[in-house]
Order: structure tokens, then C-alpha cells, then sequence
């Protein structure tokens, strides 16, 4: 592997090492600490073994991945250059040109500064700092470093340290003690920032009594040259905070997508993660959340659709280490044209975590026969006084309900298409109304089946 | 408008309907009756296209279409209609949903509520049920109900009422039937049933008595009543 330094732009070329962790540390002018963490990490990557559950990730090779683009590195040169079907979806899907180019990686940013601007003012009138984290790094050392890597440690798993050591962009969030935003807060008006960073890392700060939704992604597919897209979610809610994180992800079926994300949750508050995945070759994602407060909710709404060539392994975690604490899981799953799902979940009710309760509720629908889903559900109640409720379905797209649209002069795949949207609608009905609509759709062009 | 020709129909390789023809005629009223497992229910989804039932000799015509290889869209989207002897539940999916689907193209969904909306409180279907997924907590009545309110959206040429009195509370059968006949005259009836009594309200121009898949007599409203009467047994043997 070779780095160049020159014209202080900073490319790195495929692979790892301590030498470019620490090229990449001093080329983007960090402090020591974080060089040390990346450092360590390093190490704890090296030596980690890969997972020994869930999907095949052997065709994932390290050596060939490169570990920093710049986003004027950007790889793909041209609209031109962009597979046929990405560009077909983006355009059933109608989205505009200039977004089109910037999803698709073929211009940097997407100019939507007017827009940005005002909701900038708005948002530092309140104290809230919204940044991407090496800008944070520069500017809210102090804050970063008390919160960085302490909910998720580097040793949490491979890939958890992989992201430590090499991390680029993602978001920082910190909203003060008492504020409220109504608004969602979008990556999408994240300026000069590498919006679909690999290693992104992100960071949430929800203060008492304060209260932010955080959208990320788009339902437009997101292309990338890149085979591996490893993030890391940190998020501290503190007594009596709401976060809401919702994450609507099309990846290009190319991706490796492994993301550790986690939830601290105090007294009385409330973490919901919301999280629709379609895309990627194989995504591993189980959204965690520490129930560590008395009165604390957490809650886990996903959906994954996999297709043909696509494992997506996802779920949740929830510890109950507190006194009345409740839980929620909403796990949807379709396959169809032979693609793989696997829903992998833990609740955890510790022995303080009195008078507590947990719903599960993770559903699977399988579009024909060569498709497959899995349920890995456990359960650890170590008290008593608990409530603890589970359910698990596996359907087949029913024939009869199909004719029945039939019947009304639905074709086949509109039907389908119909079907899979109503199997969704108990998480869809959660996320904002522009992107369930997109989501519908997206949803829609899949099963129709020509693309993809 | 809808003929049936010599049509043998099997399920499993197993025949149900034997050689059965008629022709519908434009705009009347049919009853199809016959006792438990005589084919009725299997005559009304192969003339709707299910996949199940396989057609071992003769043809369906529909207006002037040879339909009998049609998928059942097509065929639903040429004129014809089926009101199901037990509607399912559309987990997360209303009826609005349903026929805007449907009626893509043709309709606003503006004007689409609309008319949902009009049809729903002439049949006394609660608003709240019109919100949920179809048939989510439905009573038997309201699902066929909501069954007929489908049909009168979709204006279609013939329109098959598999069983639409049973499972039905009188009251809602009263509904039901008044709004049958208040749109019939566009559209031709076949009313699929083991009672006479929704005969009260209208009267079938004729009558077909089918069993073990074979019809067996014909006859005008007056065979309805009779067969009510003095049952099937009795008055065919078996």
C-alpha cells in the first residue's frame, strides 16, 4: 500500500496499516487522544476475529478496501459511468437531476446552502451544534472526547474497531438541556461534509428534557465503488430526552454494510430507532439500546427487504437494567427471488430491572419458495416481576389474497406490490411522510422486478 | 353477456363441474342455488379466473372475448366481478388503497373518496372501518358490505354474489339487497345462494339449480321459492 501527501490533499490508496492510521491522524490535524484511539483500535482490529455468526462475510477482503476518499476523491468520474439500473431507479423514483448526480456520487455536494442556512440560524439561536464529527473534533474537543468510543468501545467487534481506527464524517449532534426541535434534523443538510462516509461516525448528544428526531439516508440507492460501509452510532439520552433515529438505506447491492449503533437511555427517557433497509449484499445491524435510567423506554422499529444475492441480518438489543423500563420491537422482513433474512435479537431484563416490560413482535414474509428467513430471538429474564411478551410469524404471500386484488383488476405485481406495503405499514406509518412515499415506491419497483 | 359453454371444471384432478352451459343475459338477475359442495362456489371463481381451478373442456366468453385463459385482472378489468363468499383481511391495506390501485388512471383519489364515501353511508359502513385495512375487524355483515361497496366503485358489466347472504345479520341483509337493486340496472346479476330469502327485496329473472355440478333445472323466481320450500333432495333426489 502507498500514501501521498502533496498540495496538503491527502489520498490513500487500498489497505491498512499503523503508518496510514497515523498519516490520516495528522493529515486531518487531530489531537493526540483521538490519534491514540485510532491506534488502539487499530490493534483490537487486527487481532479481532470476524464474527463467527450470521452472514458469510469471507469474500470481504481487508487488503483491498480503500480506507479514506476524500469526497472530491469521489469514484465515480461521471453520470455516465453509473450502472444502468441505479440510473433507472433514480428515475422511477423522480428525483431531480441535480440530487440524482449528488447521490450517485458524481458531483461532491448538493447545493442546498439557502435551505441549510436558515435552518443553521434557527438551530444555533437554540444551542443546538449540528456538524459533521471532524468538524466537531476541531471545534468541541472537550465534548467529543467525554462522550467518543464510551458507548461503543473499539472492542465491541471488529468491525466497531475498524471504524475507530480509520472513521471519516458522519454526524455530531448536541441538542441542550430543554430544547426541542420539531423539526427533523436531516444528514441531507449536511453540508461540506461526506455524507455517505464508510466509517462514518456519528454522535448524539440529547440533554435533559430535550428532545430530536435524526434522519439519515435516502431512498434512492446510493451508489459507491466502495465494498464496505462500516459506521458506528453513539447515542446518549439523558432524563426525561426523546431521540428519535431514523434510517431509511437503499445501498448498492455491491456493499458490506456493518453498523454498530447504540442507545444510553436515563430516567424517564426514550430511544426509538427506526430503521428500513433495501439494500447491500449483506447488512449486519442490531440498534441496541441500554436501558440504564428508572422509567426508561426503548424501542426498535425495522424492515429489511432482501432480494436476490442479499443477506440482511439485522435486529435489536435491549438491556433492562432499571426499575420499570419498557421495550418495544417491530421487526418486519420480506425475501424475495432467493434473497436471505435473518432477524437476530436480545432483550436482556437484568435481575434490578423490576416490574419491567417487553414486547417483541418480529414478522417475516416470503415472497416465493427459493427465498429464506430466520428468526433468532432470545430472551434473558433474570427477574420475575416482569412482562415479557413475543410473537414470531413466517408468511408466504398468499395466494388467495393475491387473487383477490386479482379480482378488482389489480395485476399480479401491484398486488404484490400492495401486499408487501401493507405487511410494512405498522413501521411505515412511523417515518416521515416524504419518505415513506419514496419508500412505497422503492418498494414497489421491486417487486415489479425490472431492476435489481 | 356472459356465456358459459360446455364447461367442465376439475380441482385436483378431481371434476366438480360437469358440461355445464348457460348464457347470462345482459342486465338480469340470476340465482345460482343448490345444496352444500354442489359447485356453486367453484362455478363463480373459475369464471373469475382463480388459479386453483382448472378448466378441462369448454369456454367462457364475456361480451366478445374468449376469456377462459385471461388472468383473472384481465378478466376483472374487462367487466367482471366476483363479491367473495369469505372475504380475507388486507393486512395494513384499506379499501382505498385498494381502489386506487384498481382504478389507477381513472379516477382522482379526490373523487375516488368521494365516492367511496357516498356509497359507504348508503350501505351504513361506520367511517372508522373505512380507515382500517380491509375487513380488519369486520362482522360478517360489513364485510359483505363492503364487498358490494368494491363492486358499485368498479361499475363492472357482471358482478357473481358468491354467498353475499350469509353470515349477514337481517338487518344488513335488507341494506345489502336494497342497494343491489337500487344499481342493478347496468349490470348483470349472479347471485349465488342457498336462500331465498334476499328474494324478497328483488326478484331473479331466472333461477339455475346446480347439483353435484351438473345443472339440473331452470326456472323463474317462482323455483327459488319452491326449493325453499320442499329443499332440494325432495324435489331432485340425489
Amino acid at each position: 500500500m502507498k500514501k501521498t501527501l502533496e498540495n496538503n490533499q491527502f489520498k490513500a490508496k487500498q489497505g491498512i496499516s499503523e503508518d496510514f492510521i497515523f498519516k490520516l491522524s495528522s493529515w486531518k490535524k487531530e489531537p493526540s487522544w483521538m490519534f491514540e484511539e485510532r491506534s488502539k483500535a487499530y490493534k483490537i482490529f487486527v487481532n479481532k476475529a470476524l464474527p463467527k455468526w450470521g452472514p458469510d462475510l469471507k469474500k470481504l477482503d481487508f487488503s483491498k478496501i480503500t480506507y479514506y476518499i476524500k469526497s472530491t476523491d469521489k469514484p465515480v468520474g461521471s453520470w455516465d459511468d453509473l450502472p444502468k439500473e441505479i440510473k433507472n431507479t433514480y428515475d422511477r423514483i423522480g428525483i431531480p437531476e441535480v440530487e440524482k448526480k449528488f447521490l450517485a456520487g458524481v458531483s461532491a455536494q448538493y447545493e442546498s446552502e439557502v435551505v441549510y442556512e436558515s435552518i443553521k440560524k434557527e438551530l444555533d439561536k437554540k444551542g443546538v451544534i449540528f456538524c459533521d464529527m471532524d468538524t466537531a473534533l476541531k471545534k468541541y474537543p472537550f465534548i467529543v472526547k467525554e462522550y467518543f468510543g464510551k458507548l461503543i468501545p473499539a472492542q465491541d467487534n471488529k468491525f466497531a474497531a475498524l471504524n475507530t481506527a480509520v472513521w471519516s464524517g458522519g454526524s455530531f449532534v448536541y441538542i441542550p438541556k430543554g430544547v426541542k426541535l420539531k423539526l427533523p434534523l436531516q444528514a441531507y443538510f449536511r453540508i461540506n461534509a461526506e455524507r455517505f462516509g464508510q466509517f462514518e461516525r456519528t454522535l448524539i448528544i440529547a440533554e435533559e428534557d430535550s428532545e430530536v428526531h435524526y434522519i439519515e439516508g435516502c431512498t434512492a440507492p446510493i451508489y459507491t465503488t466502495a465494498s464496505l460501509h462500516a459506521a458506528v452510532v453513539e447515542i446518549f439520552v439523558k432524563k426525561n430526552a426523546h431521540v428519535r433515529y431514523t434510517t431509511v438505506q437503499n445501498w448498492s447491492k455491491n456493499i458490506y454494510n456493518l453498523v454498530t449503533k447504540r442507545a444510553k437511555t436515563e430516567e424517564n427517557a426514550l430511544m426509538q430507532w427506526i430503521d428500513c433497509n433495501l439494500g447491500s449484499a449483506v447488512t449486519m445491524k442490531y440498534p441496541s439500546v441500554y436501558l440504564i435510567g428508572k422509567g426508561a423506554r426503548g424501542e426498535m422499529l425495522s424492515i429489511a427487504f432482501a432480494s436476490a444475492n442479499q443477506h440482511l441480518d439485522a435486529g435489536a438489543k435491549i438491556i433492562h437494567f432499571a426499575p420499570q423500563t419498557s421495550s418495544r420491537i417491530i421487526s418486519k422482513s420480506i425475501a424475495k427471488d432467493g434473497g436471505r433474512t435473518s432477524y437476530r435479537g436480545l432483550v436482556q431484563i437484568m435481575p434490578e430491572a423490576k416490574k419491567s416490560a417487553t414486547y417483541v413482535s418480529c414478522d417475516a414474509l416470503l415472497i416465493d419458495k427459493i427465498s429464506r428467513s430466520d428468526t433468532y430471538p432470545t430472551m434473558r429474564i433474570k427477574v420475575a416481576d416482569t412482562q415479557v411478551q413475543h410473537e414470531a410469524t413466517v408468511e408466504k404471500l398468499g395466494q388467495e389474497k393475491i387473487f383477490y386484488l386479482n379480482a378488482r383488476g389489480i395485476n399480479k405485481n401491484s398486488a404484490e406490490g400492495l401486499l408487501v406495503n401493507g405487511f410494512i405499514e405498522p413501521v411505515i406509518k412511523e417515518i416521515p411522510l416524504e419518505y415513506s412515499i419514496e419508500l412505497n415506491r422503492l418498494i414497489n419497483i421491486e417487486m415489479s422486478g425490472s431492476i435489481g | 353477456m356472459l356465456f358459459a359453454n360446455k364447461l367442465t371444471i376439475s380441482v385436483k384432478n378431481k371434476i366438480i363441474i360437469k358440461n355445464f352451459s348457460y348464457f347470462f343475459k345482459k342486465d338480469k338477475i340470476y340465482a345460482i342455488m343448490g345444496p352444500n359442495g354442489s359447485g356453486k362456489s367453484t362455478l363463480a371463481l373459475t369464471i373469475a379466473g382463480h388459479p386453483t381451478y382448472k378448466i378441462n373442456s369448454g369456454k367462457i366468453k364475456l361480451k366478445n372475448h374468449y376469456i377462459q385463459k385471461w388472468t383473472p385482472d384481465k378478466r376483472a378489468k374487462a367487466g367482471l366481478f366476483l363479491s367473495f363468499q369469505s372475504p380475507l383481511i388486507l393486512n395494513g391495506v384499506s379499501l382505498f388503497q385498494m381502489m386506487r390501485v384498481a382504478l389507477r388512471g381513472k379516477i382522482s383519489p379526490l373523487n375516488l373518496n368521494n365516492k367511496i364515501n357516498r356509497f359507504a353511508k348508503e350501505l351504513q359502513i361506520k367511517q372508522e372501518l373505512l380507515k382500517r385495512p380491509l375487513n380488519e375487524g369486520a362482522s360478517g355483515g360489513e364485510r359483505k358490505k363492503l364487498e358490494l361497496l368494491q363492486g358499485l366503485i368498479l361499475q363492472p358489466k357482471v358482478m357473481i354474489f358468491d354467498e353475499i347472504d350469509t353470515g349477514v345479520d337481517i338487518d344488513s341483509l335488507k341494506i345489502i339487497a336494497k342497494m343491489m337493486k337500487k344499481y342493478q340496472k347496468t349490470s348483470t346479476y349472479i347471485i349465488i345462494t342457498h336462500y331465498n330469502r334476499i328474494f324478497q327485496y328483488f326478484k331473479p329473472d331466472r333461477v339455475l339449480i346446480l347439483t353435484n355440478g351438473v345443472l339440473m333445472k331452470t326456472g323463474d323466481w317462482k323455483l327459488a321459492q319452491e326449493i325453499e320450500n320442499i329443499g332440494y333432495e325432495k324435489n331432485f333426489g340425489k
